[in-house]
């Protein structure tokens, strides 16, 4: 029964979302005021409507309902319920049901939190909005029901497979969806715009928090992603230039720029065209991932089971939506132009040139992902492209641009005066170079492009920190002075200092855990010692334990320095019997200074596992907690400019053209 | 050249469409790996027999010499779908009359022999690859693959998982007619 109500319910959300494409949409044209704002009811509906499919879905899993042929394939009834939950969203029928599900919320969130914004524009993007849950609610009702049922039901299900039995992968999935789903309402808002003609400061400030929020959410899904990867995975590494992994980065690399871009928007009525571009492609770039992971276009290691009719639907829909949204700019864009402005050397153009480097480090990606099916569709050869291309191309553009990071918060609006600038950072850039040098007198050997990161990672963080000092004229007033003009700054300044800042913290961790990481690769028997990055190892062999819905092989490692007990290491390699495959579990201490890294792989064979051998991968990566506590870093800093009172309060009524948008004192 | 510039993104945009098209024809499979080994020769290699089986070990040379080519079977006890596979393979031997031969990948002497005595031995030769090396040699990605070798030693066909299920079966089969037809250069 509770099944057929959440399928009923999916159908009654693609009837509203229906008559939110159309009605709206015509009283926007019309000014009809009261259809204008039917947009909300119906947003709501809709996501009420989602809501009761999503939680009967969920229902089914919590109490293993093994008619639901979903519930089936991705449940089992011994499995613990954090992960009966998180198989919700675990396949492809129920993952896309998440993604509708956030595709209305966030719909709901801007007729509910939207009451600054104009009604013909909230009304334009709404109706914007059930185009995409128009499209995506049919592909789910027509081809990929999450509630068809099994007859005759099955003693028990098919098992979650294990590897995604994981805290950190139960929250993965949300948190990423929320993120690329959530550029939608950008998306809606820049086709809105573009429908309606007209785009100034006030749409960019409208848009701002939108962009903001999914921006937060989708660092913090790829950085879950990236952790999980680390620590279940085995390989030691948190970051593989996978085509899944590229697929949720290029809309990152384009949202971060588009966060950069709306700034002038907002601040200086410049970039608009190149705004509205950022938009729609960010969104594009989100619909284009979920495509390539459930058509089966490129090979991956975590794709979802393909089917190529479903593959056809998402292009159809991708066509739909993406062209559209794209001559609707070749038409209306050239018109739009115009706004403040600025000299070669002024904020403009440190945003411009970011802006350029993002947006063509996006298209690298892009280029290096799709490469191998271009090559195959034009000469038949199979290639792959991995980790080498996008180190070779990525890193020299983004090492220019956190140099670029360091310099642009310094330079004013209009005009900025480079000497006065580059007088306040001689001071930063000799200190950097002091890093470089220093890191390598303390670790010789790594290649001189690291010392050279480390170097232009130091100075973003002590330019970030130094401008922050300037503002608040630390070290130049008393400190109580100080602390007050602090709380006066606005928080999106803190915001920014913190999320450079981070990405600064974050970059050191990639440095040191690429550049000075040790690995062995050995086989073992009770009693072998490894010697690793100055720790000695200790092999003490393998006992079999028993795990709720697994049998595992877990091994002990005793870790000593110089002689002293340092820790013990127990790295698993676990086996699901009822879904059939193995994983491991890496053994992990973890220092700021750098993590120690045990997984145990296969046995050397049947027979030397009789006998107590192994093979045993140990790893030393430097550093590499600092990835993820930049990353933390760049989230609160994005939730520290969310909660601006700038977006709070919201911008004033839609200002006249002519006149200048207020700045806010820097 | 305004307007130009902005008619660019979908102009791009309808290029990356055409490839996808292309990329959704169902009988392009993507994960499908050319092996390096197909026309080169056979990788040199010399396995003892399985403890208390009765046919004997696997070396290159064993591989050559007959007219028709041959098939190479890596296997294991303890893999699930080899056990499928089993009855597909002593099938081929039995109706067709071709010639198996095995590696028994990374699997203990007592559970092969079980499986063996249990399932059957379709295999003429059987070589025991207790630590791996020759999986290595021959490039195997996983256990089952099976391997179509020409009377001279080269490597002619190379199937990766269990030739199980009509498709599996049939796509085996013409791999296997063209192989029997083969006088050198590309297959």
């Amino acid at each position: 029964m509770i099944p057929e109500i959440g399928q009923f319910a999916l159908a009654l959300a693609l009837g509203t979302a229906l008559v939110q494409s159309v009605l709206p949409m015509l009283g926007a044209a019309r000014g009809n005021a009261l259809w204008m704002r039917s947009a909300r009811s119906s947003s709501i509906t809709q996501l009420v409507f989602i809501g009761i499919a999503f939680a009967a879905l969920m229902h089914a899993f919590v109490v293993s309902d093994f008619t639901v042929a979903n519930v089936v394939e991705n449940s089992h009834s011994l499995k613990p319920m954090l992960y009966k939950i998180a198989g919700t969203w675990g396949s492809h029928e129920g993952s896309l049901l998440l993604w509708v599900l956030i595709l209305a919320a966030f719909g709901a969130g801007v007729a509910l939190f939207g009451s600054n914004i104009p009604d013909a524009l909230k009304a334009r993007t709404l109706s914007v909005q059930a185009w995409i849950s128009t499209g995506f609610l049919s592909f789910l009702l027509l081809t990929s029901n999450p509630f068809e049922r099994v007859f005759p039901p099955p003693f028990d299900g098919n098992d979650l497979n294990p590897l995604l039995q994981d805290v950190g992968l139960a929250m993965h999935p949300p948190l990423l969806y929320f993120g690329y789903v959530g550029f939608s309402i950008v998306f809606s808002f820049a086709v809105a715009a573009l429908i309606e003609g007209r785009i100034d400061a006030a749409w960019a400030r409208w848009v701002r928090p939108w962009t903001l929020a999914a921006w937060m959410s989708l660092t913090a899904g790829i950085a879950l992603g990236s952790w999980w990867a680390y620590y279940e995975l085995g390989w030691g590494g948190w970051w593989f230039w996978d085509p899944v992994e590229n697929v949720s980065f290029m809309p990152w690399l384009l949202g971060t720029a588009l966060l950069h871009s709306a700034i002038v928007t907002e601040k200086r009525d410049a970039f608009k065209s190149w705004t509205i571009l950022l938009a729609i492609l960010t969104f594009s770039l989100s619909l284009l991932g979920t495509f390539i992971v459930r058509s089966g276009l490129l090979t991956s290691v975590h794709a979802f089971a393909v089917d190529p009719e479903r593959g056809l639907y998402i292009l159809g829909l991708l066509g739909v939506s993406i062209g559209g949204s794209l001559t609707l700019y070749a038409w209306r864009a050239p018109a739009m132009d115009g706004g403040g402005l600025f000299t070669p050397v002024s904020r403009e153009a440190g945003l411009l040139i970011n802006n350029l480097l993002l947006a063509t480090a996006t298209g690298t990606v892009l280029f290096g992902t799709l490469y191998p099916l271009f090559m195959e569709a034009l000469s038949g050869d199979k290639v792959s492209v991995g980790s080498p291309f996008f180190n070779a191309t990525f890193i020299p553009m983004m090492l220019p641009l956190v140099v670029m990071m360091g310099i642009g918060p310094f330079l004013s609006w209009k005009r900025a005066d480079l000497k006065g600038v580059f007088q306040r950072l001689r001071f930063v850039a000799v200190l950097a170079g002091l890093a470089g040098l220093a890191t390598w007198y303390v670790a010789r050997g790594g290649p001189v492009l690291a010392y050279l990161s480390v170097a232009i990672a130091v100075w973003l963080l002590i330019a970030s920190l130094r401008e922050w000092f300037v503002r608040i004229r630390l070290l130049d007033v008393p400190l109580l002075e100080a602390m007050r003009r602090a709380r006066n700054l606005p928080r999106a300044a803190h915001g920014m200092t913190l999320a450079h800042a981070g990405l600064a913290i974050a970059m050191l961790g990639f440095i040191g855990s690429s550049a000075w990481k040790s690995e062995e690769i050995v086989f073992v028997q009770p009693g072998s010692v490894i010697k690793i990055a100055g720790f000695d190892a200790r092999f003490d062999g393998v006992e079999r334990v028993r795990g709720p819905n697994y049998i595992a092989d877990r091994g002990a490692l005793t870790i000593s320095r110089e002689g002293e007990f340092v820790t013990t290491l127990y790295p698993e390699r676990r086996s699901y019997p009822v879904a059939q495959s193995t994983t491991t579990e890496s053994a992990i201490r973890s220092t700021l200074a750098g993590d120690l890294y045990a997984s145990l792989a296969e046995p050397s064979s049947e027979t030397a596992a009789d006998q107590g051998a192994w093979t045993l991968r140990i790893l030393y990566e430097p550093l590499v907690n600092l990835i993820w506590i930049g990353a933390a870093m760049l989230f609160l800093g994005g939730g520290l400019s969310l909660s601006d009172r700038r977006l709070r309060v919201g911008a004033p009524r839609r200002a006249s053209r002519s006149e200048p948008v207020a700045t806010p004192a820097e | 050249m305004k307007r130009a510039v902005a008619a660019l993104p979908i102009l791009i945009a309808l290029v990356f469409g055409a490839f996808f098209l292309w990329g959704l024809n169902p009988d392009r499979d993507p994960n499908a790996i050319p092996s390096v080994l197909i026309t080169q020769s056979a990788p040199d290699f010399d396995l003892p027999a399985i403890e208390g089986v009765d046919v004997p070990g696997l070396s290159r040379r064993d591989l050559t010499g007959s007219a028709e080519p041959v098939l190479v079977n890596v296997f294991a006890s303890w893999c699930v779908p080899c056990r499928a596979e089993h009855a597909v393979l002593t099938r081929m031997v039995e109706r067709d009359g071709v010639r198996l031969f095995g590696i028994n990948y990374k699997d203990k002497p007592e559970d092969a022999r079980a499986w063996l005595e249990n399932l059957g031995n379709p295999y003429e030769r059987i070589g025991s690859d207790l630590n791996g090396r020759a999986g290595i040699e021959w490039g195997i990605s996983g256990v089952p693959e099976t391997f179509i070798v020409a009377g001279d030693g080269t490597v002619l066909y190379r199937y990766v998982g269990p030739v199980v299920g009509a498709e599996a079966e049939e796509k085996f089969a013409t791999a296997l007619a063209q192989a029997r037809t083969w006088k050198g250069g590309n297959p």
